[in-house]
């Protein structure tokens, strides 16, 4: 996470304000930090922090952009720049292309490893499989082994053939991807 | 209901206070949170009403069937006083964002407080598990099996890029946020806190003080988390803190030798002025009590002071805060009693402490 007062530095230190009752949260790095000193009590809010971050964000943040709603709950990154919260599950779907940046600038990585549930759908299930494959196709093809590399290719084929035989519903989904 | 399950609360320190498992003379505590959202519902910051009743009969149905939970107690939030809010927060079992919300929203505790379940909070529902001592390995196991126990009857919302689905994004992937309180009180003496700092920055660490009633760090207690949450699985984000925090340890051992060898006569100077102080006064802020008794414990630590254990002296940093004193009082109290009681309380603890 970057620095709120220079954007620049990594934040190192992270401060709770209360301010008229309200929890403010406060990411500085160090030398803001020092220089910054007493002047902590002054009025910040997340969301405006975090609209900040927004604002540095590539080009892609437009304002139509930043004003597109989520189909599902009607929230846009306008509104998460100005709670410092989205609207619903969906909008990590919905509004993918203006999250992402966010979510790289935050998070340095834009893919989960990790936990993930046991009972998830078919589809969510394949979509993983799917992308561990090609990371594996990746590496192999950078260690030159072209063997393993093919076998690896193969198998994600199989799993492409699966899906296009699967259900109109995940397909519909996948031709909204191929647009972007 | 409420008020008897926490009237017991007062009288045993919460279990990350008991000055127990490894390292517990440098590292306070473990901490673990959760965060999980449920598919088909709003995040808590935009759902209202009936969905949001619905979402918390959900969750205490799926607690229900858990073997983690089973002996838990729930509260719903209308059944909780201000007091009982600020003293759970006190006790670091809800968030201070949990207990300001005044929609509906629920928790569910363990009488040993090592786990505590927020429901719509920031997220639909945080789990928490606390622990004294540096055990970061063990909490994650246990909070893995309740997460997986608690998984089987809720709709978590999970993306295959993104992980599991969090209201922030600063959150999203893992949930996860591991945290350890470290009481560094010789290493800011020694002024060398800021490269510890440093080296957290360069690792995506971050180093946060503990708060007394201001705004302002005190007691020289620092709580190290992770703040990446994306891209790194659980137990190797387990095992970095773990790295940087015994690291910390080392260098918090060597600056207490580095003291003692040096500068002991003002040393012990700095801890027999705290103790006289917290002996002798009638009127005390938390703040100042807070500062003075993290001398104490250096004095604890270092066999420079004797009379009393650490977990007694833990405990008493738990006493001292605002409602705390209220639930002893069984009254609300104004800033001036306060004072006046917590210099009471801290005279009586410590009548028999005495430098060695
Ligand atoms: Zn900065
Ligand atoms: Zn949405």
């Amino acid at each position: 996470m970057l620095c709120n007062l220079c954007g620049k530095n990594d934040a190192s230190i992270h401060l709770t304000e209360i301010v008229n009752g309200k929890a403010i949260e406060l990411h500085l790095c160090e030398s803001c930090a020092q220089e910054k000193g007493a002047e902590f009590s002054h009025q910040f809010s997340f969301g405006d922090l975090l609209a900040g971050l927004a604002d540095l964000a590539p080009i892609t943040m437009s304002e139509a952009v930043r004003l597109e709603k989520c189909s599902t709950c009607g929230q846009s990154i306008a509104e998460l720049s100005k709670s410092g919260r989205l609207g619903c599950p969906d909008c990590y779907k919905n509004l993918q292309r203006s999250l992402l940046p966010i979510i790289k600038r935050v998070q340095r990585s834009t893919q989960h490893v990790g936990k993930r549930p046991q009972k998830v759908s078919a589809k969510v299930k394949r979509q993983i499989t799917v992308r561990e494959l090609e990371e594996k196709l990746k590496k192999f093809i950078a260690q030159e082994d072209y063997e393993k590399a093919a076998e690896v290719r193969d198998e994600i084929r199989k799993l492409a053939a699966e899906k296009s035989r699967t259900s109109e519903n995940s397909s519909k989904e996948s031709g909204t991807k191929e647009k972007k | 209901m409420a008020i008897g399950f926490l009237d017991e609360l007062i009288n045993v320190p919460g279990e990350w206070l008991r000055a127990e498992g490894p390292e517990s003379d440098i590292v306070i505590s473990s901490r673990i949170r959760l965060a999980r959202n449920f598919s088909g519902f709003f995040f808590s910051n935009i759902l209202e009403g009936e969905a949001r009743r619905q979402l918390i009969e959900m969750v205490r149905e799926a607690i229900a069937k858990t073997s983690l939970l089973k002996e838990s107690e729930f509260f719903y939030n209308d059944k909780l006083t201000a007091v009982d809010n600020e003293f759970l927060v006190e006790r670091h079992l809800i968030s201070r964002e949990h207990a300001r919300e005044k929609r509906e929203r629920a928790v569910c505790l363990m009488k040993d407080e090592i786990i505590s379940l927020m429901i719509l909070e920031e997220d639909h529902m945080r789990i928490q598990m606390l622990q004294s001592g540096f055990k970061l390995k063990e909490v994650w196991g246990t909070m893995d099996t309740l997460d997986s126990q608690l998984e089987k009857s809720l709709p978590y919302a999970f993306h295959p890029e993104f992980g599991y689905l969090t209201a922030c994004p600063t959150n999203v992937g893992t949930g996860i946020r591991i945290s350890s309180m470290l009481h560094l009180p010789a290493l800011v003496m020694i002024k060398q806190l800021s490269k510890v700092l440093q080296a957290l920055q360069k690792m995506n660490l971050a180093a946060r003080g503990m708060y007394g009633e201001g705004t302002q760090a005190t007691g020289n207690f620092f709580q190290i988390s992770n703040q990446i949450t994306l891209g790194l699985d659980e137990l190797d984000i387990v095992d970095s803190l773990e790295k940087v925090i015994r690291q910390i340890i080392g260098h918090e051992r060597e600056a207490r030798q580095a003291l003692l060898k040096s500068r002991k006569f003002r040393l012990q100077d700095q801890i027999g002025r705290a103790l006289g102080i917290l002996k002798n006064s009638y009127i005390i802020s938390s703040n100042e009590t807070m500062t003075l008794l993290s001398m104490a414990r250096l004095g604890l630590d270092l066999s420079l002071i004797g009379g009393m254990n650490t977990r007694m002296l833990n405990e008493l940093f738990l006493l001292i805060q605002p409602s705390h004193l209220q639930r002893i009082a069984k009254r609300t109290l104004s800033a001036k009693e306060r004072d006046i009681r917590r210099a009471e309380l801290v005279r009586e603890r410590l009548k028999s402490v005495e430098l060695a």
